[in-house]
Order: structure tokens, then sequence, then C-alpha cells
């Protein structure tokens, strides 16, 4: 009996060949786009899927500068920087606030936030355009930056009031007792406490910002104010025909993230697992 | 949001020694902490979900006065519109994929990656990747990898495999099934992420048990995987419906309802009605009936719940 139990090992091949298989299906439409960001057009019309021949690296350069990557890019770090911000901070403010501060109606205030959280877009999406429009809001940067902050902040603050009330409040009432005021209370004791949840979401949102496409199509149409998305769109149907430059453009895009996938990747995963649920 | 007990003891307990003076000051604290917050929201989401709702009774361009006119909008959605009808449909078909493509990947690829030690770290990674790109590189991708003359198709065309060379997006019978398939490459992994970390909490006694009564790999998966994350399935399932009525991202990129109409989302409808036609009413009573549509699924799910079914 314990022989069977603890003696015999499962056969894992078939888990590692099926695996495999799915593990090839993630990764290879990638490596092809790698692949074919670095061919010549001409290379790209008989090798379309394959390894590249001869490395044409002017691709890079040359999709920089006809995609007008510098003002792009720049524009997404704007979004991503200024949406991340008021995300952490408001989102931040609020968390700690219901955690914490226990105002009468908190959990009200949580069902609203819920409910809220599951309202489509699409139902508010043309009232919103037209609201902008009358505000003077609609192709500013400040306008879309305040819709991304709208609309990623109750993730935001379900994941960090979460975060704040599995810790005991000790250290804040020991802080008090030892006469700090709640501004000292807040940014001695609470952020330090905060920190790693404040990452997580800063990197969820982040990651978001400069992925998001559909928000940015209807409210930035000015093509020097453009994220990268709704720009690259453009560009790729601009130059349909020219695989290896739009390929290139499209590595750039996603290197940043690539690149920080990789440094923090048991964090984006506990991060976005969590995001993913909101 | 049910209460947590260890927060009702901290105030309790704080109460007895901050006195009420500085209770009623740290209320005043949080709701000034709270208000900013709620401003943006009221402005963005509140403000114009509920004008979306006059919005969707009159007839408006977006520019000067709405004329109201009651129910019109809907009676000519269900009634004349026949492309809001084939987009619905169109709909209906992308929940049905992606509430079984995508959830049969994900569950077969995390109960294999539950079981292995070695390399899981790198598998979990890759099946990562796809979720992390931006939508519109993951559907540039596909429209590259889809292209009849320059695509996979071709490729294997050359070494012989016939037959997949088919201008995937181009077809109106096959444009809104590889949408789908793009998708769907960027999201079961991360559902399979998602079903594994669940997996995870599910005691390991259960499996030693259901392996001592001599079940086979198919049985515990059945008895015991299934079953400990049953939760997290349902409320997939849950979001998987409501999310297949607002997808827009990728049909947009790839064909922008193409072509003739066969790759037609309620969103991408809207968004033409909205943006390009410029009848902000019209779409305003779509995006409603849309709303309305995720709604009574919510309201299915919750109603089901209240009736006993364990879900």
């Amino acid at each position: 009996m314990i022989h069977r139990l603890f003696g015999q090992r499962e056969n894992l091949a078939p888990n590692y060949i099926i695996l495999g298989l799915l593990c090839a299906f993630a990764v290879i439409p990638i490596l092809i786009l790698g692949f074919n960001s670095l061919k010549s057009n001409l290379e790209l019309g008989e090798n379309s899927v394959g390894f590249p021949r001869q490395f044409q690296w002017s691709n890079y350069p040359d999709a920089w500068e006809q995609g007008g990557f510098a003002v792009t890019m720049t524009n997404s770090v704007i979004f991503v920087v200024g949406t991340v911000t008021g995300v952490v901070v408001l989102g931040g403010m609020a968390a700690y606030a219901l955690a914490r501060l226990n105002p009468r109606g908190s959990n009200l205030y949580m069902i609203y936030m819920l409910s809220l959280s599951t309202i489509p877009f699409w139902l508010y999406a043309v009232p919103l355009f037209i609201l902008w429009k009358n505000l003077s809001l609609l192709n500013t940067r400040f306008g879309l930056i305040v819709i991304y902050i709208a609309l990623n902040s109750p993730f935001a603050i379900f994941l960090l009031r979460s975060f704040l009330v599995k810790f005991p409040p000790d250290f804040e009432d020991a802080a008090r007792v030892d006469g700090a005021t709640e501004v000292q209370v807040l940014t001695k004791v609470v952020l330090p406490i905060m920190w790693p949840g404040l990452l997580t979401v800063a990197l969820v949102v982040a990651l978001g910002v400069w992925g998001e496409f559909q928000i940015a199509l209807i409210f930035m149409q000015e093509d020097e104010k453009m994220p990268l998305t709704t720009s690259y769109f453009n560009f790729m149907r601009r130059f349909s025909r020219d695989w290896s430059l739009t390929a290139a453009g499209a590595i750039m895009m996603i290197l940043p993230v690539l690149i920080i996938f990789m440094g923090l990747q048991r964090r984006f995963v506990e991060g976005l697992t969590q995001g993913g649920l909101k | 949001m049910t209460a947590n007990p260890s927060i009702q003891d901290t105030s309790s307990r704080r109460t007895s020694f901050l006195g009420k003076g500085l209770e009623v000051r740290r209320g005043l604290l949080a709701w000034a902490f709270i208000v900013p917050i709620t401003l943006v929201h009221l402005v963005v989401v509140v403000g114009p979900g509920i004008s979306g709702l006059y919005y969707a009774l009159t007839d408006w361009s977006g520019i000067g006065k709405a004329e109201f006119i009651g129910l019109g909008n809907f009676v000519e959605l269900f009634t004349e519109d026949l492309n809001f009808r084939a987009a619905f449909r169109h709909n209906l078909f992308w929940m049905a994929f992606f509430l079984t493509v995508p959830m049969i990947m994900a569950l077969s690829a995390a109960s294999l990656l539950a079981q292995i030690r070695r390399g899981a770290m790198v598998i979990r990674s890759m099946f990562y990747l796809p979720y992390v790109l931006p939508s519109i590189v993951s559907a540039f991708t596909w429209s590259m990898l889809l292209n009849p003359s320059l695509g996979i198709g071709a490729a294997l065309d050359k070494i012989g495999i016939k037959g997949l060379d088919h201008p995937w997006l181009g077809d109106f019978r096959t444009a809104l099934a590889s949408i789908a398939f793009a998708d769907n490459w960027h999201w079961w992994g991360f559902l399979s992420i998602l079903f594994l970390t669940a997996m995870q909490a599910i005691p390991v006694d259960l499996y030693d048990a259901a392996k001592m009564d001599g079940a086979n790999r198919w049985q515990q998966f059945r008895n015991v995987t299934l079953p400990g994350i049953r939760p997290t399935i349902l409320f997939m399932l849950l979001m998987t419906a409501i999310w297949s009525f607002l997808a827009f991202d990728y049909v947009w990129i790839l064909t922008q309802g193409g072509p003739s109409g066969a790759s037609e989302l309620v969103s991408s409808h809207l968004y033409k009605q909205a943006f390009l036609r410029f009848e902000a009413g019209y779409a305003a009573a779509i995006g409603l009936t849309v709303s309305l549509m995720a709604g009574c699924i919510v309201g299915g799910f919750t109603i089901l719940r209240r009736r006993g079914w364990e879900i």
C-alpha cells in the first residue's frame, strides 16, 4: 500500500509534451514578430516565418522615424506616469481611509465601488465624449489621464484596502501615543507598510495604460498627442505592406514591457492575477 | 463586502482611548481622503452613465439640442437595424467561443501544470507572456500570421501542407472566428494562471485520499480539482459572459467589422454610430441595451445563487 502511494512515480511525460505545445503556441508568434522585424521586405516575401538570413537593423531607426515614435512614446510615458500618480495618490488615500479611519458608511462605499466597476464602458462612452467636448477636455492629455484614473482606481482601492487590513494598526496607534500627528502617521508609518501594495498597483496600472487602445481611440484624435497604441494603429495601416517596418515598431512598443516583465515577474503575476478579478 | 471582524475590534478599542472629539476629526479626515477619487468617478462614470439613460431616449447628433423621441431608438434598433441584429448574433458566437475554448485550454493547462515541479516557473511565464502585450501588438502579429500570402499558411504551403493559406480575416465565413482566435491567444494563458493559483489552494490531503481510493488522474481532476476551484471557474464564466458584450479592440484593429459586416460586434457598431455617423442618441441606446444584457446575466446569476444553486 505504502509502495503504491509513494514508490510509484506518476508518468509526467504527457504533461510536458502538452505543456510544451501550449508554450510554443504562446511564444512562437512573438518570436516570429521579432524575426520579421529584422528582415528586409524582400526576404520577408520568401521567408515569412523563419529566422532572418540577414539582419536588417535599419528597420528599427526607420520605424522610429516614420512612426513618430519619439513623440508617441513620450506621450505614452506621460499618460502612464500621470495615471499611476493619480491612482496611487488618490486611490491610496481612499484605501487608507477605508481600511483604517473607519468612517461611517465605509461598507456601503465599498459596495458602491464594486457596482461602479461593473458598469460597462459603452453605457457612458458617448455621454462622456460629449461632456469632455463641452469641457474642452477632448484631445487633451489631462482629459485622457482623468478617465484612466477613474477607470483604474476601483481595482486599486480594493487591492490596497485588503492589503492594509491584513496588518494590525498597532504601529500607527503606538506612533499616535508618542504624539505623532495624523500626517506623520501617514508618511512615516503607513506608507512604508503600503509600499509593496502600491508598487503592485503601479505596475498593473502602468501596463494597462501602456497598452490601452479603445479609450485613446475615442478621446485622443490629434496625431501629436496620441499614445503609442492608436498612433501605431495608423502607422500599421499606412505601411500595411511593409511588414518588417511595422514589426520593428511593434517590438519597440513591447520592449519596455518585456524588460519589466522579466525583472519583476513575480509581482507582475501576483498583481495581474488580483487585477484580473477586479 | 462583509464587515471584517478585526476592523470592528480595533475601532471600538480606539474609541476608548482616543476620545470622542478625536474620533469625529478622524471621521472628517477619512472623508476628506475619500472625496477626491469619488469626485473623479462621479464625473467620469456615474454622471455620464445617468445622462446616457436620457440620451438613449433622444434623437441627437451630439451638437445642439437633443430631441426627445421616447423609445424610438429602441424600436428602430430591434425592428429595423439589421446590422445590429447581425452584430448581436456575432456577440453570442463570441460569448459561446470564450465560454468554451479558453476555459478548456486553461483548465487542461493548469491541471497539467499543477502536477509538475521542474520547469513550472518557466512554463508559467511563457503562458503569461501574451497577456502582457498591448492588444494592438497581438492583433498586428496575428494579422501578419494569418495573411494568406505571407503568413503561417503560406509557409506551411511551401513545405507541402496545403490548404491553410486562406485569407482568414478577409473571408466573411472565417473573419469573426479568426479574430476570436487571435483574442484568445492573449487570454487563455492568463486564465490558466488564475486557475493554477486556485488549484494550489486545494489541500494535498484530498489528492492523497483520492489516490488511496484508487482514483486515476481523470477521476482526481473530476472529483477533487474541479470542485476545488469551482468558485473561480464560475466567477470567470460570469466575467467572460459580461466581457463578451464589451469586446472591441481586436475586431476594430483587425477588420473594423468587415468584410461587409461579417465580424461586426455590438461595440464596433456602436462606435461607428457614435463617432463616424454622429448618431449620439442612437449610440447611447445601443450602449444601454448592451449594458442591460450584461446586467441580465449578472441578475440571472444572482437569482440562481439565491435559489440555492451552489454557484
